[in-house]
């Protein structure tokens, strides 16, 4: 696509193979364009891990995803160019964006925790929960500083104090095709985690 | 500002200006009929809000993508990536 860009892997010390198939990773392409670490934790937050990350990375921009979904990053800085947005964020729920696999309990659910959120917290983005972003490297860093949130309510947060320090916000519609090897939990114990990080950001941003 | 410290302003802004104008001191009165349609309207504009709520997760539930093409297309990918791995040399 003619990007310069490296890879970092980022290993919690989760025991499901991630490590090996990195460093072979590593040694097939060079370390100029995969970089691996280890962060051993006992409990995995994803904003450690970015952390952790940022302190790999050299370039101008930082894209982070989850390992388990795909999407088209070169679209991310066409959109990021057009609009010379300091964020460009993933949405799943505008243009041709959406999911595969949902049943309609899961997408009711969905769409209903969004709806309360764009209600209650006025983000100026669609999807607050999506895990596919683009940052300037220097608005990720200021962000990082000003969160305190951890999990997927730390994403959201993400958007809400960017959207408070004034920072630009692009959408990309994504296809989230999600948990190609293994199984998506959404039981009563997410649904409250997330009301309980909701109401948090709602009283405190 | 938080967005629970504009929520309680503008609900306490609301309220005084229903309370003074629908229960009526005797300084602020109003005739009789704009008082009583005055009264009710909290609850209906709470109801209002829960249709329009209904509707919009409703509609929105409706028109959910589904990425039938993406799925397929990653799935490929997958294969792809695996193959050329394997070549260049990965053991899975």
């Amino acid at each position: 696509s003619g990007n310069n860009f490296e890879i970092i892997i980022i290993d919690d010390g989760s025991p499901d193979g991630t490590q090996e198939i990195a460093e072979q990773l590593e040694k097939i392409y060079g370390s100029d364009k995969i970089v691996t670490r280890e962060i051993i934790s006992v409990l995995f937050s994803s904003g450690t891990a970015y952390i952790h990350g940022m302190k790999h990375a050299t370039g101008n921009f930082i894209v982070i995803m989850d390992a388990d979904l795909s999407h088209h990053v070169s679209l991310y800085f066409i959109k990021q160019k057009e609009g010379n947005f300091d964020i460009v964020s993933g949405t799943r729920y505008k243009g041709n964006g959406g999911v595969y696999g949902w049943d309609l309990k899961r997408k009711l659910i969905s769409r209903g925790a969004n709806f309360i959120t764009q209600v209650l917290l006025r983000p100026g983005a669609s999807d607050l929960t999506g895990s596919f972003r683009l940052y300037r490297k220097e608005v990720l860093q200021k962000l990082m500083e000003k969160c305190v949130s951890k999990g997927y309510v730390f994403q959201m947060e993400m958007i809400v104090r960017a959207r408070q320090l004034g920072y630009t916000i692009g959408e990309v519609p994504i296809s989230f095709v999600d948990r190609v090897y293994g199984e998506s939990k959404l039981g009563g114990n997410e649904i409250v985690s997330f009301l309980k990080g909701l109401l948090t950001l709602f009283a405190t941003t | 500002m938080t967005k629970l410290a504009q929520w309680l302003c503008g609900l306490a802004l609301l309220g005084s200006a229903w309370a003074a104008l629908a229960l009526s001191p005797p300084g602020l009165r109003l005739p009789a009929p704009y008082r009583q349609a005055l009264l009710p309207l909290p609850v209906y504009l709470l109801v209002a809000f829960g249709c329009y709520s209904l509707a919009t997760v409703g509609y929105r539930l409706a028109t959910f993508n589904d990425c039938e093409e993406a799925a397929a297309e990653l799935q490929e990918h997958i294969s792809a990536a695996r193959e050329d791995l394997r070549r260049r040399g990965l053991r899975f």
